[in-house]
């Protein structure tokens, strides 16, 4: 009796092990490492959204590989060591082969020597402050000089600010960014004293005192510029005080990279109105692709109000191109994907092309655009070409001779071109 | 015969003549059309060109074109390029008006338009062209705000403009700083003789651009071996800026002042509804910065609910949002709190419970994402009292009210009944039932009280900050430090701790930073309290442990 029990019992445990390999074998998992509660979750909700959305869609049209995509959802909390932790579930545990995730860099700092470890593979979608090259990751947001050196040859050259003031928020993005920026002000001959620069913490609502010294710095005879790092909530109050304290965006034009359609859509717009921001992708943008993006996004979220936005085109992109890369590599492998990603061309949603190179990052136009009453922005400038990301800037004295490229025979992610050597480490 | 020739003749030359004036109007007014026609296809480097013909036609229509530009409500049709006044209508429909000939068109849809672009550059552009043509306004106002414009972006276009009409202007204000532009104008390019005078006349204006401009004339002056003219321009010059800097760093200190009153009347709003509910009543309330944030989502509710009323949003916000957050306060203590009367530690557990669960909630209702509240005309913009020194109407608005808003909690406190009984209730309980006050019902009232004042500081931080679930939790921490600080059960206490946190911050911002003044403030805190734990104002008497 208790053998035939024992017998029944495992062959129950055997066969479901059998079915699970199976269910295995016959889908291609997809992680989701985006968080759905704490600060980040009104960012990166949409992400998940988006990925999930593009996942449907693919099933659609058969799947990859002839494999039906299934999605792995795990949800970090903003929480920045738990993003190592289940970058390790999905890698070890669900065994997933690739995985769209992370917002803040912090985030993607804690998940990428588990991605190394363990040979997974990351595409992340927003931009960032460089200074970083991994073979497990893709970046397919913007890197500085496809977005905050392009606005700051927009407001030198078209509006001809000569004094400039780098505010942000206390942390390792705006740091870097703004540290780049000065670099590559000095480089352009812009004295040290008509540079200010500011930080102020996560969150920051108090912002008379900061707007009243940027007010006094402005008001000095000289075209004054505020490139803006502020991040996220911050934002509106900042904006507010400007515009009641009398600084119109004609005065002392603001140019943010951190307010997006998103962003906005909570907001009073009012005292926004004609401020800029440098993107790679805006809703606004006239074309087929975009337009079809929009009207799936919207369906699939079941909301008319709904916006898109800059990281979420860099999903897509990231997305559509890992597509790709399989269907070329023949095989869901990680080197082998890697190498095929590199050179894969999709379409972008600006009506132009997104290549991938070989330092990981990506091909993208800039555009700046002006923020309108309706919370949309209207784009002003845009580059002729797409830019090619640059991982390591060349404004930097620690990273002006490194490059990145990952294919042979260099293969390393920061190869010094004047000792021709890798410094070996990862990141 | 011959008359009737000669007649025939006059009245020809009379026609003709007639028709000549129209002709000329007919002429420049194609000429005007043309120029719109290029508006579509110019780019927006080259507009500025553009835009000053436009300006140079002086049609009828001229100044509302550019306007129109100025506002972003200048459209042209993408099918026939025809150029457009739109204004969007209720049912997502533009309205048009041909900006030449003022008939109406069929309204289209926005995808059937584009907009003639402009940027900030350009807009500025556009102001100064729209303020040298609104130099002959009827409106004394106009005038005045087109000199203004023309004062801060000095030129010698400008400047022969209003020489020429400077004699005719009637009003005094406007002439006098039409005289400034004009001796600005001496002060930067005329011989030494007119700079001097020019600076005579200018001395005493606060105007940024004068200081600039002696600024500049002071640095392109020779170091070494000046003449004798150049010395006297010199020392005067030097003269002149040392006032403007003086009397500079005196208005900054009182607008140092003003953002540190302000910050302080925030934090005194924010903390003086804990004073109470901790400070009176003893007990640590962790949901207090979710009462603030109910106050908040109030205003957010009564903007959605009477979208015509935007401007008195605010008065009808005040008192909703008072019963909500009192009445939810109500709830919570007899709910939950009565039964943890005397234990601490698991008053604080609850109470912060609560506050997740008050957070959660919103977030399922009003969504995770920031909420919109609109800032009322009469809150926004500033009190232009000088040219360097303006202070914000909202800031001035919301110092007065915490002001006021504190004396009405002293007099509630010390000059009714409820504030006799409270009192009461917090220095002896058994003695103040033993006399036949309803210490639970006290209570009740109380902390619906204290709940009440909290969501009223909502709606004043809702013109402040963000609305949204955490916006609680920003402020939670300074209310508690702002009590602790003051002492606790002192309303007096918690006044000046507010204020002066709000001043040592303000004051140490400009030389620390932001994040370096939060810091030095909470450590200067700490130390305050480890040195005096009760606080600035201890409560005296036997019951005050």
């Amino acid at each position: 009796m208790k053998l035939k029990k024992l017998i029944v019992a495992s062959s129950i445990i055997a066969s479901s092990l059998v079915t699970q390999l199976s269910i295995a074998a016959d889908t291609i998992k997809v992680g989701v490492l985006h968080s759905l509660s704490g600060t980040m979750a009104i960012s990166e909700t949409t992400l998940k959204d988006t990925v999930l959305m593009m996942i449907e869609e693919q099933n659609k049209k058969g799947g990859v590989l002839g494999k039906q995509l299934e999605a792995v959802v795990v949800d970090p909390a903003s929480n920045w060591p738990l993003f190592a932790e289940k970058t390790r579930e999905l890698l070890a545990k669900d065994k997933v082969d690739v995985i769209f995730g992370c917002w803040t860099s912090v985030s993607r700092k804690s998940a990428l020597p588990v991605l190394e470890e363990l040979n997974g593979l990351l595409f992340y979608p927003v931009q960032y402050e460089g200074e970083e090259s991994s073979k497990n990751v893709f970046y397919t947001g913007a890197a500085p000089n496809q977005q905050a050196i392009p606005a700051v040859d927009y407001l030198m050259d078209d509006i001809g600010a000569t004094r400039w003031v780098l505010a942000g928020t206390d942390y390792v993005y705006p740091r870097t960014t703004n540290k780049i920026l000065e670099a590559y002000l000095l480089a352009k001959g812009v004295k040290a004293e008509d540079i200010m620069i500011n930080y102020t913490p996560f969150g920051h609502s108090d912002w008379q005192g900061i707007v009243s010294d940027i007010k006094k710095f402005g008001s000095q005879g000289k075209k004054t510029a505020v490139v803006s790092t502020i991040n996220g909530d911050a934002n509106i109050p900042f904006y507010k005080e400007l515009g009641n304290q009398g600084i119109s965006a004609e005065d002392i034009p603001v140019v943010a990279f951190s307010v997006g359609e998103e962003e906005l859509s909570g907001f009073d717009t009012k005292p926004l109105v004609g401020h800029l921001a440098a993107w790679n992708y805006f809703q606004s943008v006239e074309s087929d692709s975009n337009d079809a993006f929009i009207a799936q996004w919207k369906k699939y979220i079941g909301d008319e109000k709904r916006v898109t936005n800059d990281p979420m085109e860099a999903t897509y992109i990231g997305f559509e191109m890992w597509v790709k890369a399989v269907e070329k590599a023949g095989s869901t492998d990680v080197d082998a994907v890697e190498q095929a990603m590199i050179g894969v061309a999709v379409p972008n949603l600006t009506g132009g092309t997104a290549v991938m190179n070989a330092n990981h990052h990506l091909s993208k136009p800039v555009l700046i655009g002006e923020i309108q009453e309706d919370g949309q922005f209207e784009v002003v400038w845009e580059t002729p070409d797409t830019v090619i990301g640059d991982a390591w800037s060349d404004y930097l004295p620690s990273s002006k001779n490194l490059i990145s490229d990952w294919t042979a025979p260099v293969s390393c992610g920061n190869f010094d071109v004047k000792t021709a050597k890798c410094s070996g480490q990862n990141f | 015969m011959h008359r009737i020739y000669l007649l025939l003749l006059l009245i020809f030359i009379s026609g003709q003549s007639a028709a000549l004036q129209p002709d000329s109007d007919t002429q420049s007014n194609s000429q005007l059309s043309g120029l719109l026609n290029q508006l579509p296809k110019t780019k927006l480097r080259k507009m500025a060109p553009l835009i000053e013909k436009i300006s140079q036609t002086k049609q009828p229509q001229t100044r509302a074109i550019l306007q129109f530009m100025l506002d972003g409500e200048l459209y042209y049709l993408r099918a026939n390029k025809q150029v457009v006044h739109a204004q969007s209508t209720e049912n997502n429909l533009y309205e048009l008006t041909d900006v030449l000939t003022q008939e109406s068109l069929t309204p289209v849809k926005k995808s059937r338009l584009s907009k003639v672009k402009t940027n900030n550059r350009l807009r500025s552009t556009l102001r100064n062209i729209l303020a040298k043509i609104d130099l002959t306004d009827d409106d004394k106002q106009i005038r005045l705000q087109a000199v203004q414009q023309l004062l801060s972006s000095p030129s010698k276009q400008s400047a022969a403009i209003i020489t020429e009409l400077i004699d005719d202007e009637t009003d005094q204000d406007v002439r006098a700083l039409m005289a400034t532009t004009l001796a600005l104008q001496q002060l930067k390019s005329g011989s030494s003789d007119e700079k001097l005078i020019a600076l005579e006349q200018l001395s005493g204006s606060l105007e940024p651009t004068v200081k600039n401009e002696i600024v500049s004339l002071l640095e392109n002056l020779p170091n070494k071996d000046l003449t004798a003219e150049q010395q006297i321009l010199k020392s005067q010059l030097t003269n002149a800026l040392d006032e403007i800097d003086n009397r500079a760093s005196f208005y900054s200190a009182i607008e140092t002042v003003f953002f540190g009153l302000s910050l302080g009347s925030v934090l005194l709003l924010a903390a003086i509804g804990l004073a109470i509910t901790f400070g009176v009543m003893g007990v640590i309330n962790m949901a207090h910065g979710e009462m603030i944030m109910l106050g908040a989502y109030t205003t957010y509710v009564i903007q959605l609910a009477f979208p015509s009323m935007i401007e008195y949003s605010l008065l009808i916000a005040v008192p909703a949002a008072f019963l909500v957050s009192g009445f939810v306060g109500i709830l919570i203590e007899r709910g939950v709190i009565r039964f943890l009367k005397g234990r601490p530690l698991e008053t604080l557990l609850a109470t912060f419970g609560i506050s997740l669960v008050l957070q959660q909630l919103v977030r399922t209702i009003f969504s995770p994402l920031n909420r919109q509240v609109v800032s009322p005309e009469w809150m926004s913009g500033s009190w232009q009292i000088n040219p360097i020194f303006s202070l914000t109407y909202n800031r001035l608005y919301i110092i007065l009210f915490s002001i006021f808003v504190f004396v009405s909690l002293l007099m509630i406190l010390k000059k009714t009944s409820l504030g006799l009984h409270v009192r009461a209730v917090s220095q002896n309980r058994d003695m103040a039932r033993a006399l036949s006050i309803k210490s639970d019902w006290v209570d009740a009232i109380t902390f619906g009280l204290g709940s009440g004042i909290a969501g009223v500081a909502g709606v004043v931080l809702s013109q402040l900050t963000n609305v949204g679930p955490n916006l609680g939790q920003a402020y939670i921490i300074d209310s508690f430090l702002v009590v602790v600080f003051g002492g606790v059960g002192n309303l007096w206490g918690t006044l000046v701790a507010a204020m002066s946190l709000g001043l040592t911050n303000k004051f140490l911002e400009p030389l620390t930073g932001s994040v370096l003044a939060n810091i030095i403030v909470l450590v200067g805190l700490v130390l305050f309290i480890q040195k005096r734990p009760k606080g600035l104002f201890p409560q005296k008497g036997r019951s005050a442990d």
